[in-house]
């Protein structure tokens, strides 16, 4: 065996509760150092290791040949590099392994199977530069040693940080996978317990029949060597059914028994009925099994996809897969990711304005955070999961009804079914050998917790000891004192409890020896939180946020701690505010949005130019990283092919029927660059996207105008999800209709009657576009004077790289729709204050407002009055949503001008 | 489409001279919103109540007359809509529900005009015969025609008489009520004083009605004795066949007889007769750059036209007469493909003889919008303006800055019964 692995040790102090950080401020290590360090190259870390990018591993612990990888995902080559994968695999599974007894053990008749919990480490290999998160998990296998197999899955990182600090994410994505693979290896399992039965029985009978010829034959026989064999092999048989019986009772009563893996979910396939009413049919034939047990090395072992029921595994990979992608970035990026989620989140009423959709991204999150949070989902997941097969819960009902008609074959002896049926209570309450297994495996498994949690601070290296103690301390105390959520609680208890209420559900059950299921917990947990809500809000929303806030903090669980610290102020009042701001709200993260923030400061000071370019930079916008570091595989576009190689494919990512992905506003923010760059009037252009004036872009090089319409598409105000409002080449006349519909058009330049009459349509509907000549760089627009756009269309910009002129676009636009979501909603700025004030007051105000709150000029204030039109519309018909906002065509007469280069 | 707008392409270069450019501050349409819901040309439009949307299908042909029909059941009355085919049959519609109530379909001819007399509770039905029907589609009595033109147009005169315009005749027919409800139509009068086959009848005021020929003639008639008080002939050089003149009157009731304008429309030109002074106070020979389609006084110094050029202009009768009509300040000449220089000679000053205290009429917005003539348009008052075309689509003009207003309204409404964000 390899000597101990260096086991990394968690080094969090408990410091970070005392401190109470700026909940704004980005944590110490994303900001730029004012004096960089001499050896502080950020890469320096990892730069020794020998693969690029983090992968997840899984390997097996193969009875016969040790240590071994089955598959890396990504599932390239290229991705480990000259890391050796079977060295590594030999250092994580030589990590754990659980006591797990099985076999005979002492006072049972049979054989136990044991219900292993997984285990999850944190390693290091210094000396490689690689870290991993690893998930030990066992499946079960008739025909392996002890009816086990040892597998693990890890995530291999070059950043140890990054490891440490997503542990919780990890854990519960793995659990996950784990979870689904040990659903489909059980029901594989019991299948396969099933038809070995069948073949005992098969052979039970032959040799019965073969002992009652026997006895015909004559007592003589009844002794002979040869007849004692058959006697002893019956009587093998007859054991072995007995065995087997046991052994499928056992593997059916799995959800019966108490679970102790905080974080453990549960995994259930969907369309279990009709499915397995399919395979159920055909009938197995049994066959004779030889005297001989065929245990030896030259068998041929399943592969895991055997193990575990094909569609079980395809779905773990492809949770890993998920898994994978959502860790890709560094910390910094996924850091700031959250953060921008987050505060997106709460900003749902203008983010259709400018930012990319954030529905599909929920949807996304609903099928993989989700599950993370074992305790929160009970009341949600079906909906929500329906779409993939395999469902991630934490309640075992489901798996009730769905296991036990497995055994149930009409062509095995009901009474034993029924029998098991009836032990299946039993087999958890009675103190046998193997609970007291899983007892053990319980408190190991709560030493792991802590020691994920930042907690006891222990490494994997004391872990014995741990055990050993915390076996003597198990018997917690009541859980849900710890769970009861008090508003009223200070800092330091909401945060243990919020931090906690997923751990303590694990071995909580020892003092009483009552099995209470995670569910119960989860009930529980659930109504002592509807009884304290009932009085004050929305029961279920409230509970809802409430739970959900260990769910994502979790993820920025040791992150300095100051997520937590930023959720503990609010999580005080939120009880007593008022309930209806609450069910828009996903209070992931209880922070403010920072632009509302700045905003505020405007307005109270009053001063005209509300924009320093600082408040605008320190949003956290979409923060996106370098492109080509995160080239994503299954995103279909390839990132050789940026908008600069003058790809046409590359540069039109718009149009009907895709999503417009961030990948490709990025990528038109190098576009917009070179426009702003290369026309000095494209102040103007963009103005006219931004006030809702249609532009045409008019050309007769598609290449060029399609480039062109993807750059300027990212000023439309709510483009629509796949980019309804852009219509990146067209080569027929327009109508009115089309107008209405889109605000952004390439235009075809040709020169035939067809042409002639697309320019005739272009001169007759001047007054509602604006045309943006590509090929003779002219524009032609109403004139714009205004400061707004100076800032994001400066064609002397210091700016050099699309993705950073994107980010600063981002943060322009987000301020802009942020003064319009204020705009739109002030009460007094569209409606009278009293009764006697007129129209002509409230216009004054509203005018006042604009002009010398938000010190926005005439087209200035055209842009926000756009914005706000279509806030209030959104508002309005928000099921409808681009549909209602094409119906109304605003515009307003006004000369236009001949802008040349 | 295509065709169409070449059309105007060529018609457009005509008259340049009437570009109001893009600088329209007395334009108070700022939105507007495209109604599709028509498969062929819109021709008729028709105001029932408030906007509703509902789709009436029967005729097989073109509709050539469309009425409203209200009738007082007691205390609810009841609109319906009454239609005429040119396949021979009139319908009865209930707009509420989109069915169709009464159908005749075998009538000797097709309708052209319909008129509804609402004091009698019946309704006239002008063709080849002119026929008198009532609420429940029975007919009452019928002439039949001595013209093989047909009756183009129908107004209600006082003392229960109905003018009808038959070629170049205006023919006065009364209805007798007898004391079993029994009707009876019977021909009182011929007006033969126009030169040219009367395109338009209108009502003026209870007293007055007016009548236009294709040729150009406006007569002002008595509607009680039915002598003349006003001959204006608009002089109108080009006479193409295919032009027409139409005569609109601005009040639709009479009761505002306040009035004392009557808008002409001749040809491509807007003509504006002061039924005080019996003269033509202000006009635009070249108010559009094809046929003027429909027109409407808005008030009395207010109005709107709208032409086969798909434009809605509207204009402003001014006190101030100015030097020249305006020059089009903005037009855009990035695309000057060949303008065509075979400008047709401007009108001769024929209406030299005109008084001193001319008005002009001035070009104050225009509304461009449809790929077709506007057939009509229908206004809803401060709700906007409804346009059809022969592009098949109806837009409706509002006010950006009401409507605005509306949504904000809604907007605050909605954010109450939501009980916050």
């Amino acid at each position: 065996m390899i000597g101990s692995p260096d086991v990394v040790a968690f080094t969090k102090e408990d410091e970070y509760g005392q401190t109470t950080p700026d909940p704004w401020a980005l944590p110490e290590e994303f900001s730029v150092p004012l004096h960089p360090l001499v050896d502080s190259n950020p890469w320096a870390k990892t730069s020794y290791a020998k693969f690029t990018k983090d992968f997840i591993l899984i390997s097996e612990f193969s009875e016969q040949v040790g240590p071994q990888p089955l598959l890396t995902i990504p599932d390239e080559p290229k991705v480990c590099g000259t890391f050796d994968l079977n060295y590594f695999s030999l250092r994580i599974m030589s990590v754990d392994y659980q006591a797990s007894f099985v076999g005979h053990p002492p006072g049972s008749g049979y054989p136990r199977l044991s219900f292993v919990e997984d285990s999850r480490v944190v390693l290091g290999d210094s000396k490689e530069g690689a870290f991993a998160y690893v998930h030990h998990l066992t499946l079960y296998d008739l025909e392996a040693r002890g009816f086990v197999r040892p597998f693990c899955m890890a995530y291999v990182s070059a950043d140890e940080r990054k490891i440490m600090l997503q542990f919780r994410e990890l854990s519960l994505r793995f659990s996950q996978a784990s979870e689904c693979l040990k659903a489909g290896n059980r029901r594989a399992f019991a299948k396969e317990l099933q038809r070995k039965l069948r073949d005992l029985e098969y052979t039970h009978s032959v040799l019965q029949r073969e002992e009652g010829l026997q006895r015909e034959a004559g007592p003589q026989c009844m002794y002979s060597a040869h007849a004692v064999e058959k006697a002893n092999e019956l009587a093998n048989v007859e054991k072995s059914i007995y065995e087997h019986r046991d052994l499928l009772r056992q593997i059916c009563s799995y959800h019966h028994r108490p679970r102790r893996d905080p974080h453990a979910v549960t995994c259930q396939k969907l369309d279990e009925g009709e499915d397995e009413g399919g395979k159920r049919r055909p009938s197995y034939t049994p066959q004779l099994i030889k005297a001989k047990s065929p245990k030896c090395f030259d068998k041929r072992l399943k592969t895991l996809a055997e193990l575990c029921d094909n569609t079980f595994y395809e779905a773990t990979v492809e949770l890993l897969k998920e898994t994978e992608r959502s860790f890709r970035g560094d910390l910094c990026y996924l850091h700031t990711r959250r953060l921008d989620k987050a505060l997106r989140r709460k900003q749902r009423m203008t983010n259709f304005l400018f930012e990319e959709d954030l529905g599909d991204d929920d949807e996304d999150e609903g099928g993989t955070l989700r599950p993370f949070c074992a305790v929160n989902h009970a009341v949600d997941n079906f909906t929500l999961l329906s779409p993939p097969p395999i469902v991630l819960g934490p309640e075992p009902l489901e798996l009730d009804a769905l296991e036990p008609p497995d055994p149930l074959d009409p062509a095995s002896g009901t009474s034993h079914t029924q029998e098991s049926e009836l032990g299946l209570v039993e087999s958890h309450l009675e103190s046998s050998p193997s609970d007291q297994t899983l007892e053990t495996q319980g408190s190991s498994e709560e030493t792991k917790g802590s020691f994920s949690s930042d907690k006891s601070g222990t490494g994997l290296a004391v872990r014995q000891q741990n055990v050993a103690c915390m076996k003597s301390d198990a018997p917690d105390p009541d859980p849900d004192s710890d769970l009861t959520p008090d508003p009223d609680h200070n800092i330091d208890l909401e945060r243990e409890s919020s931090s906690e209420e997923i751990e303590t559900t694990a071995g909580e059950d020892e003092g009483d020896g009552t099995p209470v299921s995670l569910l119960e917990v989860v009930s529980e947990l659930e109504a002592s939180r509807e009884d304290e809500c009932d009085g004050l809000t929305n029961g279920a929303c409230e509970m809802q946020s409430d739970l959900l806030v260990p769910l994502d903090t979790a993820c920025c669980m040791a992150q300095e701690g100051f997520l937590y610290e930023a959720s503990a102020p609010e999580a005080v009042p939120r009880p007593g505010q008022s309930s209806h701001l609450q069910p828009c709200q996903t209070p992931v993260v209880n922070q403010e949005p920072q632009a509302l923030l700045h905003l505020q400061d405007d307005y109270t000071v009053g001063s005209p130019s509300s924009q320093s370019p600082a408040a605008g930079l320190e949003l956290p916008v979409e923060l996106l990283g370098d492109a080509d570091s995160r080239t994503s595989v299954g995103d279909g576009f390839d990132c050789t092919m940026s908008a600069s190689t003058g790809s046409d494919r590359a540069a039109s990512p718009l149009g009907y029927g895709g999503v417009v992905t961030l990948r490709q506003r990025k990528k038109a923010g190098q576009g917009a660059l070179r426009f702003v760059r290369q026309y000095p009037f494209a102040m103007q252009a963009l103005w006219c996207l931004l006030s809702g004036r249609t532009l045409v872009v008019l050309g007769a090089d598609e290449g060029m105008v399609r480039r062109l319409v993807a750059a300027l598409a990212l000023f439309v105000p709510g483009p629509g999800k796949c980019g309804e409002k852009v219509q990146a080449w067209l080569s027929c006349p327009f109508t009115l209709t089309d107008l209405q519909r889109w605000k952004l058009i390439g235009l075809q330049r040709v020169a035939s009657p067809v042409g002639s009459s697309m320019l005739y349509s272009l001169s007759r509907y001047s007054r509602y576009i604006s045309i943006l000549d590509a090929d003779q760089k002219t524009l032609r627009c109403p004139s714009y004077r205004g400061q707004l756009l100076a800032k994001i269309a400066d064609h002397r910009t210091y700016i050099r790289r699309g993705s950073t002129f994107f980010l600063h676009l981002q943060s322009t636009l987000c301020h802009l729709a942020a003064k319009a979501f204020l705009f739109t909603f002030t009460h007094h700025l569209h409606l009278p204050v009293s009764s006697t004030e007129g129209p002509k007051v409230v216009e004054g105000r509203r005018l006042c407002f604009l002009q010398e709150q938000l010190g926005l000029g005439e087209e200035d204030s055209q842009i926000l009055l756009y914005l706000s039109q279509l806030i209030t519309q959104q508002y309005l018909q928000p099921a409808t949503g681009g549909r209602a906002s094409a119906t109304c065509f605003s515009f307003n007469y006004t000369t236009s001008v001949l802008y040349k280069i | 489409i295509c065709r169409f707008m070449l059309k105007y392409l060529n018609s457009h270069n005509k008259s340049p001279v009437l570009c109001i450019g893009e600088e329209q501050p007395k334009n108070w349409f700022t939105e507007l919103q495209v109604l599709k819901g028509h498969f062929d040309i819109v021709r008729f439009l028709v105001q029932i109540d408030d906007f509703r949307l509902q789709e009436l299908r029967g005729h097989s042909q073109q509709i050539t007359a469309m009425t409203t029909f209200t009738c007082e059941n007691g205390p609810t009355s009841h609109t319906s809509l009454i239609t005429a085919s040119s396949d021979r049959s009139l319908s009865l519609w209930d707009p509420d529900t989109g069915n169709r109530v009464q159908t005749i379909s075998d009538l000797q001819s097709s309708v052209k005009c319909l008129l509804v007399l609402e004091r009698l509770c019946v309704w006239v039905s002008g063709g080849e015969e002119l026929c008198v029907w009532n609420t429940d589609f029975q007919l009452q009595c019928q002439r039949q025609n001595q013209s093989d033109t047909g009756i183009t147009a129908l107004i209600e005169l006082p003392k229960n008489c109905v003018a009808a315009a038959v070629d170049k005749e205006i023919v006065i027919y009364r209805l007798t009520v007898s004391t079993d409800s029994s009707m009876s139509l019977a021909e009182i009068h011929r007006l033969s004083d126009h030169q040219d086959r009367v395109r338009a009848l209108i009502n003026v005021s209870d007293g007055l009605f007016a009548s236009g020929s294709h040729a150009g003639e406006l007569i002002l008639w008595d509607a009680i004795d039915w002598n003349i008080l006003g001959y204006e002939h608009i002089l109108w050089e080009e006479s193409q066949a295919c032009s027409q003149a139409e005569i609109r009157l601005a009040a639709p009731k009479p009761s505002e007889s306040v009035h004392s304008h009557i808008l002409a429309a001749v040809g491509s030109g807007l003509y504006v007769y002061s039924i005080r002074t019996k003269t033509v106070v202000a006009y635009k020979k070249v108010a559009h750059d094809s046929n003027v389609l429909h027109t409407m006084l808005l008030s009395d110094s207010e109005l709107m036209s709208c032409s086969e050029d798909g434009s809605v202009r509207m204009w402003e009768i001014q006190d101030l007469p100015l030097p020249g009509e305006p020059a089009s300040p903005g037009f855009f000449g990035m695309w000057t493909f060949g303008r065509s220089n075979k400008q047709t000679g401007l009108p001769s000053k024929k209406v030299a003889d005109v008084p001193p205290h001319i008005r002009t009429l001035e070009l104050t917005g225009d509304l461009i919008g449809h790929s077709g003539a506007v057939q009509m348009f229908a206004s809803f008052g401060e709700n906007g303006l409804l346009t059809c075309s022969t592009d098949h689509l109806l837009i409706l003009w509002k006010n950006g800055e009401r409507q605005s207003h509306l949504r904000s309204l809604a907007l605050f409404q909605k954010l109450e019964e939501n009980g916050g964000l």
